[in-house]
């Protein structure tokens, strides 16, 4: 007698969930099947989302926001029922969404709205950043994190500053008080590394950041996918996230932002949408989240993450995240069994997401992806948009393999055989 | 398997014994190229002499294909008139541009026909043209400061 099935908590069915996404059924070279491990880059798009935007076009599509016909009113309503959705798999208010093209436009419209707050009135006071004032980082962010300050640093004279990595894949703060300090006006990093994997410990930048009265900035694309994200707990001021890493649409972005803090702060785009009134001379603006969003918006692609939300909590984002758990580990575990194999990025559980990256003695990544791909494995390869980590764990390059909720434990062992298939080839 | 193809025996001795590698004296002109999507770099030397291709020596880091297409640059342009080796970066480009679907001439290109198969992967045809791209620049200022020699010494 086996233990009766109704006592177990109900396993989680992976096949049943890989059923939905159409792509993964495909094959690719050779007709061998697609073992797609590259969901860090951009995840696969189940079927429910595909219908969502496909219904959107062929029963409501009308621009959003104007126009005093039924279609209009429908696509609005679908446009600013998707930000409540996304809103909520938050724990956000729906005035506290803005939709932007991708996470980067969310990171530069925040990065850029804090240099045009110099010609933008008293009001605008709390947003400027000069010389003198300095903005602080982390050596492990995704350029995405990293060129908008950057490039404010360049424009308005401030300085920037970063925290540096420790040798196993973490930051290293051991210099947290000096380095956030009272100079500070922005602390910008990410959540969870898109190339390490690590986790960050959020709670205690954003401790030190307001003992100094700094704004922070949390980058969000490789962890509001994979766990459950509420924006209260974080206490971050502002944190953007990409639709396309969450079963989303591609072109659409997500930044979240404290209601008091969208509601001073100065428009990065300007046009139409974003406007209170228009005069020849100058214009006022429409209150967040419209002054953020000027132009037509995405809508149908608005209307494709609403319905990934959906897809996503109807799983279980801690189903969804423990089933990552389960394969990083396994994976972790399996690359230890691998001579010349080296992880670049933590090799325990601890505080750590879904994203392995590993270097293969001897052989460049790219001949490693390239075996790989020979074999149906799809896996990225380089810098991953992250070059200074590179330089610090002295690689050129890494080759990454990420995991979502599709993913299967085979698919590791497939990886796995993979890796010594190319050390084989080249060897 | 496709694998093969792409990597060619040639290629992966190229690789592993790679021809006229590290940075050599004398030389006309040095450039820096990188591969800004795999962060491959190259540090390429051009010493002209006259107007044959006298000397050509590296420093890279990459991927086989890369380190091969290097190595086998080298050993086509060392020793050739200028304007000859220009015509072989040509046919090597218009090889890499070709999907495949040419067929190489070998008397032109000897050893660098067995990128033939690297044609067929779009990602990978940046790490075949990175050093023929370097030499090709180093070259341009090598010849551009011989040209401002030739005029110093002739006013």
């Amino acid at each position: 007698m086996t233990a009766s099935p109704q006592l177990r908590a109900p396993a989680y069915d992976v096949e049943r969930v890989r059923g939905d996404f159409p792509l993964l059924a495909r094959t690719v070279r050779g007709g061998r099947p697609l073992v797609y491990l590259d969901s860090g880059a951009t995840s696969q798009k189940p079927r429910q989302v595909l219908d969502a935007e496909r219904e959107f076009y062929e029963r409501h599509n009308a621009a959003v926001h104007r126009g005093a016909h039924l279609l209009a009113e429908e696509a609005t309503d679908a446009y600013e029922d998707a930000r409540a959705k996304v809103a909520g798999f938050v724990g956000a208010a729906p005035d506290e969404i803005v939709f932007t093209k991708n996470a980067t436009e969310g990171i530069n419209l925040v990065a850029y709205a804090l240099s045009n707050a110099a010609t933008a009135g008293e009001a605008t006071r709390r947003f400027r950043v000069g010389p003198g004032d300095e903005v602080v980082v982390t050596e492990m962010e995704h350029h995405a994190n990293l060129l908008p300050w950057q490039q404010l640093c360049q424009r308005t004279g401030a300085t920037l500053r970063w925290f540096e990595l420790t040798n196993d894949g973490r930051l290293d703060l051991s210099n947290l008080d000096t380095l956030i300090n009272d100079r500070t006006r922005v602390v910008a990093f990410v959540q969870q590394s898109n190339i390490l994997g690590t986790v960050n410990p959020v709670q205690t930048l954003v401790r030190r950041a307001r003992e100094v009265g700094a704004l922070v900035l949390l980058d969000s694309c490789q962890s509001v996918p994979h766990s459950s994200v509420d924006v209260h707990e974080l206490d971050a001021d502002f944190m953007v996230f990409s639709g396309h890493k969450m079963c989303g649409p591609t072109g659409i972005g997500v930044l979240w932002g404290r209601p008091e803090l969208l509601e001073t702060m100065p428009p990065f785009l300007t046009g139409g949408s974003m406007i209170e009134t228009v005069h020849m001379e100058a214009s006022t603006f429409a209150p967040a989240p419209q002054r953020f969003e000027a132009g037509t918006p995405m809508v149908a692609q608005a209307v494709g993450l609403a319905a990934a939300v959906d897809y996503l909590d109807e799983v279980g984002m801690d189903v969804v995240a423990a089933h990552e758990r389960d394969l990083t580990a396994y994976t972790l575990d399996a690359f230890e069994e691998v001579d010349g194999v080296r992880v670049i990025g933590p090799t325990d559980m601890v505080d750590r997401g879904g994203a392995v990256s590993f270097a293969v003695q001897g052989i460049h990544p790219h001949d490693v992806g390239q075996v790989l791909d020979d074999l149906g494995i799809a896996v990225r390869v380089g810098h991953h948009c992250a070059w200074p980590v590179c330089r610090r764990y002295a690689v050129a390059a890494t080759t990454r393999a990420s995991f979502y909720l599709y993913n299967t434990q085979e698919e590791i062992d497939t990886l796995v055989a993979g890796v010594r298939h190319a050390q084989r080839f080249f060897g | 398997m496709q694998l093969e193809s792409l990597y060619q025996e040639i290629i992966l001795d190229h690789y592993r014994n790679p021809h006229h590698s590290g940075l050599r004296e004398p030389y006309d002109a040095q450039v820096h190229h990188v591969n800004p999507t795999c962060g491959d770099e190259v540090t390429l030397r051009v010493k002209l002499a006259g107007d044959t291709v006298a000397d050509v020596s590296y420093d890279s880091l990459g991927c086989s294909i890369s380190q091969a297409s290097t190595s086998v640059l080298t050993d086509l342009v060392i020793g050739k008139p200028v304007d000859r080796a220009m015509s072989v970066s040509e046919e090597f480009l218009r090889l890499m541009q070709s999907r495949g679907r040419t067929e190489p001439d070998e008397d032109v290109l000897e050893d660098a026909v067995a990128f033939v198969g690297v044609a067929k992967y779009p990602a990978r045809i940046k790490c075949a043209l990175l050093a023929w791209m370097a030499w090709r620049d180093a070259t341009a200022q090598a010849l551009v400061a011989a040209g401002t020699n030739n005029l110093r010494e002739t006013t």
